[in-house]
């Protein structure tokens, strides 16, 4: 019997101790496990308006456990099906607080954020605690679909300073073609293109035209297509040399077109040289290091920037300068004008550069649009004064006619 | 240092130093380094051009068709039309047929043109005649500091600024008399604007030359210099030859001047 109770006591100390030792392991394990929380309510899933489709919003009332309650919502994630009951795939999360996600998908049918459009589709809300088991799911919302707008409704002021702009354009187009004279103040700038052409023939020297680092497409490097046309035009008059590097391939072949024409139009179209007009590279310190290497090996009498222009605008206005070239330059980036400023003889400050190719380029159609760019600007400064003066006795209706929404 | 990583931090630094000696004139090592980056740079940008325009945006979306279909078949057929334009530009390398590379530029140009205008003036002049209609807070002018005060002066220095500097853009209008005098003001302020910028961008570059001073101290100098660099022997052959073409370059030089000095010392009898 003894032994028994000794068998019986040994038993009942290694289970306890066993006890003992699986204890605290237990209570790790089972660390406070977050009750469910409230679902989140009143889930609601609407097409995104003005896009392109492929986007719907989705908002919901919080779940009663979120920063008040249990407050054990950490998050919540957001799951779309285009069936009511099964295969919901998360598109996405927002953390607590938030009571609004945009679901915004792409075009492409292969990619994983395809959206279909015209396609009815289901969503749910799901409200998740610290722990992502548990958590709590919201009523399925749906159908829904997605759908394109052809008009952005945010944009009908862009749409009507286009439309007022236009027609300012056409009426003082249609002035300028009837033969009224409209007038344009001189830019220096411009006046010392043809002073600067005739240096370059006196000194038999060449005019190095850059066109900055834009692309075709960019409003500023297209002024510059105009003023080149013009430069070029004097240079195969007076048979001086022209040297335009190019940065941008499709710039190079607008540009070449560009002076082609223009010797055509001087009556030289045989002093018209392909490697006139030629293309370095498309990296922007390589382009500057080779432009630079021109400016001081063929010395040319002036240098004319035009265009778009970038962080190397001072390094080849600079070097232009040591190599003693009468340097002119006009650019919209307001960035680099300061530097064009300091190191070259006359700048054309931002829209100095539009209008410089309508001064030059005498057309109607050119110098009609300045007379209507002038009468918008007329037309700004008049809806701003009005804008101040609205906004300061609080009738902020009136400045809301003027919000873009994007 | 391992050699590889030896190797090509001193080509950096030579080539730095290469760019560095344009402050001096132009000469043989810049011309190196000109060539080589713009070599370089063209090369990769081809290969760039390559897997990151026309393979995801072309070859990716006609790849489900089929070759002897002229890719028709595939599910988006219609970017076989950029990939014509883009073709006929190769009609440039013909002096009969150049002519027709002008229609995908006139195509690029007017597309481009077309989307420039909306944006330029959703971004240019309705969003910052938005902007431009603020709230003067008159209320910041009384009973506060100096600096405070100079905050709500500040408000009517931007407006009349836009205005003047507005008015100064006006090209159909001679600027004489009181619309002059405005569009000095607004001159004036765009200068004071450019010289603000000139001097912040001027801080920036000076980093960049920090930079770069930094990058031959410590990462190539201080590392190459050490003996424990175990291509110590290599660094040394490389540091006494391109400091013999520098000397030499240097007594070219000198020996160039002092000739051309002479030339020019001989008076004419």
């Amino acid at each position: 019997m003894r032994y028994i109770l000794i068998i019986f006591s040994l038993i009942l100390i290694t289970f306890s101790a066993v006890i003992g030792q699986v204890d605290p392991v237990v209570t790790d394990s089972l660390a406070p496990v977050p009750a469910p929380p409230a679902p989140v309510t009143e889930v609601a899933v609407s097409d995104k308006a003005n896009d392109h489709g492929h986007a719907l919003i989705i908002e919901w009332k919080r779940s009663l456990d979120d920063g008040a309650g249990s407050n054990a919502v950490m998050l919540y994630e957001i799951f779309r099906s285009e069936f009511p009951d099964s295969a919901f795939k998360m598109v996405g999360s927002v953390p607590l607080g938030n009571e609004r996600f945009e679901d915004i998908g792409t075009i492409e049918k292969e990619s994983r954020d395809y959206i279909p459009d015209n396609t009815n589709l289901y969503y749910r809300v799901d409200a998740v605690t610290i722990d992502p088991v548990v958590r709590t799911s919201s009523e399925v919302y749906g159908p829904v679909q997605s759908y394109s707008n052809w008009f952005h409704k945010g944009r009908v002021p862009v749409l009507t300073a286009v439309l007022i702009f236009g027609a300012l354009m056409v009426y003082f187009v249609s002035v300028a073609r009837k033969g009224t004279e409209l007038y344009v103040r001189p830019l220096a700038g411009i006046a010392a293109v043809d002073d600067a052409i005739g240096r370059a023939t006196e000194m038999g020297r060449p005019i190095l035209y850059i066109l900055g680092l834009g692309t075709a497409d960019m409003i500023s490097t297209i002024a510059s297509f105009t003023i080149l046309s013009r430069v070029a035009k004097q240079v195969a008059e007076y048979q001086t040399e022209l040297i335009v590097p190019c940065y941008d391939p499709i710039v190079m072949t607008v540009a070449q077109e560009v002076v082609k024409s223009s010797y055509l139009d001087a009556g030289h179209p045989d002093n018209y040289k392909e490697d006139s007009v030629f293309y370095i590279t498309t990296n922007q310190f390589a382009y500057v290091a080779a432009v630079n290497g021109i400016m001081l090996r063929d010395l040319p009498a002036t240098n004319v920037y035009m265009g778009k222009f970038y962080a190397e605008s001072l390094i080849l206005a600079e070097t232009g300068a040591v190599a003693g070239s009468i340097q002119i330059a006009g650019t919209d980036e307001v960035g680099q004008l300061p530097f064009f400023i300091v190191a070259c003889d006359y700048t054309l400050i931002g829209e100095e550069l539009y209008a410089a190719s309508a001064y030059l380029g005498r057309e109607p159609i050119m110098l009609g649009s300045l007379k209507a760019q002038d009468y918008a600007k007329a037309a700004v400064i008049v809806l701003m004064i009005l804008g101040l003066l609205a906004i300061n006795v609080h009738l902020n209706a009136f400045i809301e006619i003027f919000k873009v929404v994007d | 240092m391992e050699f590889g990583t030896f190797l090509w931090t001193t080509l950096g630094a030579v080539l730095t130093l290469a760019i560095f000696s344009f402050l001096y004139k132009d000469n043989p090592f810049y011309k190196f380094a000109e060539h080589l980056v713009v070599g370089v740079s063209a090369g990769y940008w081809a290969v760039i051009l390559w897997h990151n325009g026309l393979v995801p945006n072309l070859l990716e979306r006609l790849r489900d068709g089929d070759w002897y279909l002229g890719w028709l078949n595939s599910s988006k057929p219609w970017y076989l039309i950029p990939a014509i334009l883009g073709l006929l530009m190769w009609t440039r390398f013909s002096k009969k047929y150049s002519w027709i590379s002008r229609w995908p530029i006139s195509m690029y140009i007017g597309i481009a043109t077309g989307v420039a205008i909306p944006l330029e003036m959703s971004n240019r002049v309705n969003k910052q005649l938005y902007a431009a209609m603020s709230k003067i807070h008159w209320d910041n002018f009384f009973g506060h500091g100096f600096l405070d005060t100079a905050a709500a002066y500040s408000e009517i220095i931007i407006i009349i600024g836009t205005i003047a500097g507005l008015i100064y853009f006006f090209f159909s209008k001679a600027h004489t008399g009181a619309f002059g005098t405005i569009a000095k003001i607004g001159i004036y302020i765009l200068m004071i604007g450019f010289g603000a910028s000139f001097g912040l961008t001027v801080m920036a570059r000076i980093s960049l030359f920090i930079q770069r001073i930094q990058f031959m101290h410590e990462d190539w100098a201080v590392v190459a210099f050490e003996e424990t660099n175990p291509n110590y022997g290599w660094f040394q052959f490389f540091f006494w030859l391109v400091g013999f073409i520098i000397i030499a370059y240097i007594a070219r030089e000198l020996y160039v001047y002092i000739k051309n000095r002479d030339k020019q010392m001989v008076k004419p009898s």
